[in-house]
């Protein structure tokens, strides 16, 4: 079956240019503003809407991502609060694609047919869970797929060519490509090194590859965007909308643009690498 | 329902389950490392220079074997079992961590590993890595919650003179499992030389394995010892827990001898209906840090924050062999408190001259009301996991702040 992810890709890859994949976390700092800011990604140029979902211990991420997930929590955001988010997006918007990212824990307490199944009717069309790696299938991958949801596997450096194949086996929508070996915002991408792994993956599979982890400015968007499929921003859309909080980290009038005003310029360099191939 | 399995020590099976817990719930990152020592501890568990080498350095450098020491005092004044303390805080760096912290280190040196990390909670993991890191000439890093780097001092100040950079977590708790959640995200980062020891038997498939074989010799130690002073098995064995290494290395050995009595002590810090760290009794089956364990959470899957006064204990979840133990019901899983584990502390200190671990007075405490209830033919067998140290500075503060009152 085809997801919005699947056509959205598709439509890109006719128009000649990588998508512009954008992370944020579900109710940061509020689930207010959190609806608000989704809201604002596809007209600041989002073509893919990557949602956290806040989780108390995220062990691949970096201090900024940590610090979005327990303002988050803090807000109380939940799981359940989290799908009401997206249903809330779907009501004005139903071709952007929603992946959400996050640990699987709250998602086996939740339960994984009912969060599936809620999932699904939310309108999310991908999960990318980041400690379910190729062994642990069982256990969530192999049911999304079957209740029509893609399972977004993450490639590292470490990914040789011996272990892609079952890295690739059972993903689907888009390989995300993870550019470091590192925890999210730590390093910057290095665009050539990037390029040949993309070039390395593509040997296995003809799903497109976004590239994410260590890209923080317009221009890197765009260095990305020639090497890969996709481009996808966390940490620096995180680290602007966590500037944009007053003292007592709660949301101001400027939340919302700030967030939106970043995208827009990240989405120009993501465009750019397309005029500039031509 | 677990049907009774033919033996308790057949597990983990090839993917590192025992019954539905453990596994390998990991960032892809680390996948093709975890897979790499899978194998580099088979092919070490299988050479028999591996072996030799090993029993070398647990000779004459740990000091091993520890004592199985008959406390009389304690026997007389409890009044009842006859309580035997196995000597692991005889051990050189204070506890049974070293007798991991060895095992892992040659692996790591097998594999052509130059910096190794780890993540402490009371400091005696992080003090034997460091130890063990200063004599193979090895870089080290360990990770403390920044709350632990306060209470443990003197483990901080060991560490940093054997060499070794000591990191004081700030995020989450700032405690042992935020500890653990940056070792996790240093060797994300630095995976292609760095081996990660973890100090208890929990973390992703083969961890909890290859930490319980290096364990094990505890149980192993105590067959042999009560043999000897006895003439027969034990009729019971008690030990505290946090992750449950000190608890799985003595247990492991004896658990299919079915007429032996198995207690593990959970920390249950100011009450089981308040803050407390034991996962078993307070817990339920969830994901975090590489397993599938028994976990303090929430509702909506978060993880709640553990306390127990010792930081060695602090921690909201516990190895998958455990939890596997516990549901089959080989195992009995009991809690001590706050309290108790101080009155414990100053009662074996006073009656046989030793200062327990905070961690280890928990094990003490409830000997205190199991001892009594047994027959005096019955022979009971408390691990001593750890000396107290550590501990003089924190419960001496406590104390005075009571007498002051």
């Amino acid at each position: 079956m085809t997801t919005r992810i699947d056509t959205r890709l598709a439509d890109l890859k006719k128009q000649g240019r990588a998508a512009f994949v954008t992370f944020l976390m579900a109710g940061d700092p509020d689930p207010a503003t959190s609806l608000a800011i989704i809201k604002a990604l596809p007209q600041a140029g989002a073509d893919i809407i990557e949602i956290g979902m806040p989780f108390t211990d995220p062990m691949a991420d970096g201090p900024a991502i940590q610090a979005a997930g327990l303002r988050a929590l803090k807000g109380g955001m939940t799981l359940r609060k989290t799908l009401d988010l997206v249903r809330g997006f779907r009501k004005d918007d139903d071709a952007t694609p929603i992946v959400l990212m996050g640990y699987y824990n709250p998602i086996y307490i939740y339960g994984v047919e009912a969060f599936l199944t809620d999932a699904k009717a939310a309108g999310v069309d991908g999960l990318i869970i980041v400690d379910l790696p190729p062994e642990e299938d069982d256990e969530l991958c192999l049911p999304a797929m079957k209740a029509g949801l893609n399972f977004i596997r993450l490639a590292t450096p470490t990914t040789d060519d011996k272990r892609l194949p079952a890295v690739l086996a059972n993903t689907s929508g888009f390989v995300y490509y993870v550019s470091i070996t590192g925890i999210t915002g730590s390093a910057a991408a290095n665009a050539a090194q990037v390029g040949e792994a993309v070039a390395r993956i593509k040997r296995h599979t003809p799903l497109p590859v976004c590239v994410g982890f260590g890209i923080r400015t317009p221009d890197a968007a765009r260095d990305i965007a020639r090497a890969a499929d996709g481009a996808v921003v966390g940490t620096a859309l995180v680290d602007a909308l966590a500037k944009s909080l007053d003292a007592e980290g709660r949301a101001t009038s400027s939340t919302v643009k700030a967030v939106a005003d970043l995208t827009a310029s990240l989405a120009q360099g993501v465009r750019g690498a397309a005029q500039a191939a031509e | 329902m677990n049907s009774r399995p033919n033996s308790f020590r057949s597990g983990p099976d090839e993917r590192g389950h025992f019954g539905m817990f453990g596994g390998r719930f990991v960032a892809e990152t680390l996948m093709p490392l975890i897979l790499d020592l899978e194998k580099a501890y088979a092919d070490a568990k299988a050479d028999p220079a591996f072996q030799r080498e090993m029993n070398g350095y647990l000779k004459d450098y740990v000091g091993r074997p520890s004592p199985l020491y008959f406390a009389q005092r304690l026997t007389e004044h409890l009044g009842g079992a006859k309580i035997y303390l196995k000597r692991e805080e005889l051990n050189h760096t204070g506890s049974h961590k070293v007798n991991n912290v060895l095992g892992q280190i040659m692996v790591a040196r097998r594999m052509g590993k130059k910096r190794i990390i780890a993540e402490t909670g009371a400091g005696q993991h992080g003090v034997a890595t460091a130890t063990l890191c200063a004599r193979f000439g090895l870089d080290c890093v360990v990770y403390m919650g920044a709350v632990d780097v306060a209470r443990q001092e003197p483990n901080v100040i060991r560490m940093e003179m054997l060499g070794a950079t000591v990191v004081p977590v700030q995020s989450g708790t700032r405690t042992l499992k935020d500890a653990m959640n940056e070792a996790l995200r240093d060797w994300v980062t630095n995976v292609h030389d760095t081996f990660y020891c973890i100090g208890t038997v929990a973390g992703p498939h083969p961890y909890p394995m290859m930490v319980r074989d290096f364990q094990s010799i505890i149980g192993h130690e105590t067959r042999a010892q009560m043999q000897e002073a006895e003439g027969r098995l034990p009729d019971s064995l008690i030990a505290c827990i946090g992750g449950g290494s000190n608890a799985m290395g003595l247990f492991h050995p004896f658990l299919d001898d079915p007429s032996i009595e198995i207690f593990g002590v959970e920390a249950a810090g100011h009450g089981l209906d308040k803050l407390h760290a034991a996962s078993l009794t307070g817990g339920r089956p969830g994901v975090l840090h590489g397993n599938r364990t028994y976990l303090l959470m929430d509702a909506d899957g978060q993880i709640q924050d553990a306390h127990s006064i010792s930081a060695g204990l602090d921690y909201p979840g516990i190895g998958p062999e455990h939890s596997w133990l516990h549901e089959t019901g080989r195992v009995k899983y009991i809690s001590a408190t706050d309290e108790e584990a101080l009155a414990a502390f100053q009662l074996l200190s006073r009656l046989e001259g030793i200062i327990p671990a905070l961690e280890s007075a928990h094990a003490i405490a409830r000997v205190i009301d199991l001892a009594p209830a047994r027959a005096s033919d019955h022979l009971m067998v408390v691990n001593l996991s750890g000396r107290g140290d550590k501990d003089v500075p924190q419960v001496g503060d406590i104390l005075k702040g009571r007498k002051a009152k």
